[in-house]
């Protein structure tokens, strides 16, 4: 393979996180950090650069090891270097990000049993080169903070009124209160996903009436 | 020192694991099919905990305060293999109580509801016997959150919903409103 074919396929590895396989959106994976702390666009963004760093960190260790893993005990090799990187974000930020660290609190620990992590090291970077598992990892990961950006905005905004903290709709505005809390969580993604099913039925039906009319 | 009935109560239904903290929900959306199937993932998540906050308090009073960054590696190593080994314990000694929770006993394992449940524990800095109610308590509000969750789940394929809304989407505003109805829970121990 040319190098120009492997940064092409090493740029669709990360583009494919993006959208066409979003690890929230199309996969529905990774959904409990995914509530727990989308009730601030802040929160969001630090658990999705947290979740960014162990996914990047235990695919290029996974990918660099996979000829020495034996096949009998992945599983639990997955999981060790998992919570390594885990632990490592976890004392960087408490030392780093105090007050963030305190919002997020378990839920950064509990990273290590997202199953989007373990996913794609069992699925894809104990089977590909370092270059295709950290852009997988990257586009990956990128997916998945985009998804709690999105999630997280819609929820600060409708809430409490801000984004980031700053306030939007000044002194006048009522905040929808159950958004920020647990239901609001469960709803508004809800919402999301029948949105993206919407979006999915409506270009089968562009791609099935196309077909139609070229046969015609 | 908090009351036994207080951590109990609180962790069953004010401070639901599935509801309000967002804990174990593949499984929840998984496994909420059928409303048998979802018991018997609730008695195997009541018993996976239970283990669970044995192996926790041992690690906190004994291994912990000679390496805490070894938390969150020796949390999920310990309570993984505990619980393969009195799984196959139970397989030799109970063959019928192994058949009931049979294939559920090591998805829960890695589930974050089960991590979490260590976490919290020690983030609460719980005994041994607290530790246990506060098990009982998460667990039996896993189980009523599930069966809850399968019920309305079999009523809801009967009725007539636009077929783009099935499936997850319904599933989690399903969900949404049954934690909105935990959450009238919260006042329970405001009086007092």
């Amino acid at each position: 393979m040319s190098d120009l074919n492997s940064s092409a396929r090493a740029y669709a590895e990360f583009a494919k996180g993006l959208w066409k396989e979003n690890p929230v959106f199309v996969q529905v994976l990774g959904m409990c950090p995914m509530l727990a702390v989308t009730n601030t666009a802040v929160n969001a963004v630090a658990m999705g650069a947290a979740t960014m760093f162990v996914l990047v960190g235990s695919s290029t260790l996974v990918s660099l090891l996979r000829k020495y893993i034996p096949k009998q005990v992945r599983i639990s090799t997955y999981i060790v270097i998992i919570a390594t990187f885990v632990t490592v974000i976890d004392y960087v930020l408490k030392a780093a990000a105090p007050e963030i660290h305190r919002d997020l609190g378990a839920f950064i620990a509990l990273i290590v049993v997202n199953c989007l992590i373990l996913g794609r090291q069992e699925a894809f970077a104990s089977r590909n080169t370092l270059k295709m598992a950290v852009s997988d990892a990257l586009g990956m990961s990128a997916g998945f903070a985009f998804a709690l950006l999105s999630l997280g905005a819609v929820r600060e905004i409708l809430g409490s009124g801000s984004l980031f903290g700053v306030s939007l709709f000044g002194p006048n505005f009522e905040p929808w209160v159950v958004m920020i809390l647990p239901p609001g969580g469960f709803i508004m993604l809800g919402l999301i996903l029948f949105f993206f099913s919407w979006l999915e039925q409506r270009a089968r039906d562009r791609r099935a009436r196309a077909a139609q009319e070229g046969g015609a | 020192m908090e009351s036994f009935i207080y951590i109990f109560v609180g962790a069953l239904v004010i401070n639901n694991f599935t509801l309000s903290y967002f804990l174990g929900l593949c499984p929840f959306f998984g496994v909420s099919g059928r409303v048998t199937t979802a018991f018997r993932l609730g008695l195997a998540n009541i018993f996976v905990m239970i283990i669970t906050a044995f192996c926790a308090w041992a690690l906190n009073t004994w291994v912990l305060p000679h390496a805490p960054y070894l938390k969150i590696i020796s949390y999920i190593l310990v309570i993984a293999s505990t619980v393969q080994f009195v799984e196959m314990v139970i397989k030799k000694l109970s063959p019928d109580l192994f058949r009931a929770l049979g294939i559920f006993l090591p998805l829960i394992t890695t589930n974050c509801a089960i991590l979490g449940l260590a976490i919290f524990m020690t983030n609460k800095s719980y005994g041994l016997a607290q530790g246990m109610v506060y098990a009982l308590g998460a667990g039996g509000g896993v189980t009523l959150a599930l069966v809850l969750m399968a019920g309305l789940r079999e009523e809801a394929e009967l009725s007539d919903i636009p077929a783009l809304m099935r499936g997850t989407a319904m599933n989690l505003i399903i969900a949404g409103l049954l934690s909105l109805a935990f959450m009238g829970f919260a006042g329970l121990f405001a009086a007092s």
